[in-house]
Formats: structure tokens, sequence, C-alpha cells
């Protein structure tokens, strides 16, 4: 399927939850073509990275569940930080290992699961939500009742897949793209490649076929949708261009440029103006 | 003749000691200097420990100086040790208070913060599971303050009052400071005054410290590093220097 036909099965208000890690393999082509979209009022989870920063920028969140936001080579979400500054969203800040344990409680179809973490923190303070249990047997220990974070959609990123839905991921870290989409009710996965599942075996070995067919909705051919996030060993991250990202959230003036340049057309002139920045930037280098 | 200890060299060499008996566990180190400490501790005393290249792969020393894959840790596995107690982290602090409750999410209101900063990240969950230490590379009334905007890291005094449970598992070894070595040996667990590194003064500390102090009525100078360890620290762990820029 296209990016445009997934966007079409998404509704304002939904819950989004997008796999990868900080700036790191993140499904950036389809963050991009919901931000182009009329979709409005979303929640999104997400161990938040540009994905995040996006998003918001283009005023699609009203709701974020995160641990952090963060663009990893640079600490801090410039969009994430903006809108907190003026309260312009909702969060509900979590624990990095509390959103884990959100999405396996939904992927297991459990209402909640327990936990430590939190516990003595102001993560309880500032969900006023969360709510404690006891251990039925005889430590009769106190944990967090972590809720399940049930989503209407995920979307993940893999270097390859098939056009059936198995995904591979052949970087260094899976992230909590399965259970990401184990917690859906639709999953969408891009990816770098589309091969023929005979091919799989060819890139990697059969532990690095994370997703299985069962848990997703919708294949979409992005090459270098992870962009400007890291996809190794297809591509690292595109540090230049982020800096030029976080740069740009600096003023409105500097965001409007920013976006007429990349974000104005659809994924195709996206690619071709990164394209134009990266022999720019060669060409001054020489 | 080598030239004497640098700070940088000297705060390496104590975050390094944070790792001293831990044996084999995961240490996760946040920032370059706690980074370079753990793997000193690694080349040396703490041979069992186990670090990562900063994402999944596990890297241990081989004998011609490079390093050797040992293992995998993605992302789900450090939340398995973490939660099994086999991990160690030294993470930064933009605001900690007396009892060691930390902040790194953000300053001011929570519901509209004067400046955003990651959020809490792993620290709820750390402080709870298994030992942490803090690098605070500005020692300031700014970062020890009387109390915390965003209790990200839990502190001695909230995880006692979780009862016996909260406090099983809750350890906070030490914060290493441009200025000092820092511990809750204090009366209740409150932060102590370990060690001043060369050159500072008790006072020093006291002056950047936005609360009371306790300390032990002679104050110990910061370990110095080894000529072994200044040796690996300068041709073997950071040859370009960077060490120095944390500092800065």
């Amino acid at each position: 399927m296209t990016s445009s036909e997934l966007v079409g099965r998404l509704r304002s208000g939904m819950t989004i939850g997008i796999g990868g890690w900080g700036s790191r393999r993140k499904p950036m082509a389809l963050v991009r073509a919901i931000a182009a979209s009329d979709l409005t009022d979303l929640t999104v989870v997400s161990y938040g990275g540009p994905d995040v920063g996006l998003l918001i920028a283009a005023g699609k969140v009203r709701k974020l569940v995160t641990g952090f936001v963060s663009l990893d080579s640079i600490p801090l979400e410039p969009h994430f930080r903006l809108a907190r500054q003026r309260a312009e969203i909702e969060l509900t800040e979590l624990d990095e290992g509390m959103l884990h344990w959100g999405l396996l409680a939904a992927a297991h179809r459990l209402p909640f699961l327990p936990m430590r973490a939190g516990l003595g923190s102001d993560v309880m303070r500032v969900n006023p939500g969360l709510r404690t249990v006891r251990s039925p047997y005889v430590d009769a220990e106190e944990f967090v009742a972590v809720p399940a974070l049930a989503l209407d959609v995920a979307l993940v990123h893999m270097n390859r897949a098939d056009a059936r839905g198995n995904g591979q991921f052949l970087g260094p870290d899976p992230y909590f793209d399965d259970l990401f989409c184990m917690a859906a009710e639709q999953a969408y996965m891009s990816c770098e490649q589309i091969v023929p599942t005979v091919e799989l075996l060819s890139g990697g070995p059969v532990q690095s076929l994370l997703i299985n067919r069962a848990m997703v909705t919708g294949v979409v051919h992005t090459p270098n949708g992870a962009h400007f996030t890291s996809c190794v060993p297809d591509y690292g991250r595109d540090e230049d261009f982020q800096v030029s990202y976080a740069a740009a959230a600096a003023s409105h003036q500097a965001w409007e440029e920013f976006r007429a340049e990349y974000l104005s057309g659809g994924e195709d002139e996206y690619q071709a103006a990164v394209a134009r920045f990266t022999s720019k930037l060669s060409k001054g280098e020489q | 003749m080598t030239s004497g200890p640098t700070l940088a060299e000297i705060c390496i060499v104590a975050c390094a000691d944070v790792w001293r008996g831990d044996g084999a566990l995961l240490a996760s180190p946040m920032g370059l200097v706690p980074t370079l400490g753990a793997r000193l501790a690694q080349l040396t005393f703490a041979p069992d420990l186990l670090l990562t290249d900063g994402e999944a792969t596990l890297l241990i020393p081989a004998d011609d100086g490079d390093r050797v894959t040992e293992g995998w840790v993605p992302f789900r596995q450090v939340f398995t040790m973490l939660a099994a107690g086999r991990r160690h982290v030294m993470m930064g602090a933009a605001q900690i208070d007396r009892f060691g409750n930390q902040n790194i999410s953000c300053i001011g209101d929570w519901s509209r913060p004067r400046a955003q900063l990651l959020g809490v990240r792993g620290a709820p969950g750390n402080t709870v599971n298994h030992p942490v230490s803090y690098w605070v590379p500005r020692h300031s009334r700014r970062v020890f303050v009387e109390q915390v905007d965003m209790v990200s890291g839990v502190g001695y005094d909230r995880a006692m009052s979780l009862g016996g449970w909260g406090a099983r598992f809750h350890e906070i070894r030490r914060i290493v400071t441009n200025l000092a070595v820092l511990d809750f040996a204090g009366p209740d667990n409150a932060m102590r005054l370990r060690s001043v590194h060369p050159g500072v003064n008790v006072s020093d500390v006291a002056d950047a410290t936005g609360f009371l102090l306790a300390a032990p009525f002679e104050v110990p100078q910061t370990r110095l590093p080894t000529a072994a360890e200044l040796k690996l620290i300068r041709e073997q762990l950071d040859p370009k220097s960077l060490r120095d820029q944390e500092l800065a």
C-alpha cells in the first residue's frame, strides 16, 4: 500500500504508537504523510524523537505519552520543548520501562501489569490516574499498576520486508517495534526494501525477522523512509540534516522556510530536497 | 616525565571508583567522563563489568587494546537487567536535593515548565531497582537545591517512606562533581561530602550547595589517578583529549 492509502485509514483523535527509539529507525515517511494530512487531535505513544517533534510542529498532537523526547546527538527535541513550555500539548510522562510495560499489557490484553518503576517518583504526582496494586501473595508488596497502552494504530519501520508483512530489522536493536504492533488494532510497517519471501534470509539470520504477518495490517515501501533518523546498516543518522532541522525550530520564520523547502510536497519532493541539501553540503566541504 | 592529573582525569577516576566491587553487572554511564570512568574500571580493578558501545553491543577489552564484542543487550534486555538489579547507572542531574531526589525532566511547574528538559527517562525505575550514581560537571546552587521541581530519580527520604519494599533495592552510591565526591552516609542518609578534589576547600563545596551538607570532621582529598591509570586514559581511552570539554 502507499502512505496516502495508509493515512486514508486513520481518523482524527486516534491513538497512534510509533516504533523506533529517539532518533533511531523511526517511520519518518509515514510521520511526514500524517503531518501533511488533515488529521488532528492525535494521541501519540512513542520513545520520542523527531517523529514527535514533527507531528507537534504540524499541530497534530493533542496528547503525548512518553518517557522522553530526544534527538540523541542533540539531547533536547526543540518542538517538544517549545510545545511544553507553551503548554500546548497534554503529556502523560512515564518512566521508559513503564511505557514498555504498558505496551506489553496491551499486547497481552491485560488491563495493567505491576512494576516497581514509578514508586516514590513524581510520575505518580503528575499522573494522578495511576494506581498501585498489592501483591496477593505472602510478600504483600505494593507496585505501580501500569495501565495497558492500547493503540488504535502502530507505525514501525524495518530494513526489509516481504509484501505479506513479514519484517526484518538488521540494525543493533529491535527496540519495541513488535510490541507496538501487537498492542495496536491496526499496524503498518514501512520498510527500506520489499523482497520476495524467499530472499528474507539472505539479508540476515532468522532471529532478525522481528515482525510476522499476523502482527501487520499493511506494508509501505519507503526507501530512505527513516531519514533523518538512523536506519543502520542501510544508513546512519543524517547528523547534518538533523542539525538544520533542530536549528529551524528556533523561530517561526526559520521553521516556515524549512517547511517550505522540505515538507510542502510529498515524500518524493522531500527526498529530492534532501538530496539537494546533501549535494550543497558536500560542495561546501570541497 | 608525564604531567600531573587534570581535573577531568581526577573526575574520571572518581567515576571509575563508583563501580568498584560491583562484579558482573551492566555499567550504564551517561556522558563522556562517566563513560571513560567505567571503561577505566573495566580495564583495571573491575574486569567483570559489562559495558556497551552506547547501543546494544557489549564490548570487552582485548589483549591488543582494542575491544571485541561479547554480547547483545537491546533495550528490552536492559530493562530486564535493570529490574533484576544487575545494573549500576551513572546519570546526570539538572537538580538534586539533600536526600538524592534527582530531576532531569523539566524546570519550573510541570504543567507549564520554564524549561523542558529530557523527561524522566529511566530514572524512576533505575533508582528503585539498582545502584545509581550521578555525575554533575558543574557543581552549583542551581543543581544542588533544597527541593527539585520534578522528582525523576527517587531519593532516600522518598524510598524510605514507601515502606520496607521501597527501600529494598534502592541505593544511591555516589555523586561525582567538578569539585568533590559525595555520598549519602550523612544522618538519615543525607548527602555527605566524601572527598574534595585537589585545590578545592570544603567551604567552596558548601558555597556551591544550596542546602546544608553533612561532612566528616576531616574531609579527605579525592584519590588521585595512578600513573597506570593516567597512561590508560591518555593513550588508550581518550587520546584526542575530549574529556576536558565536559568540564568547560
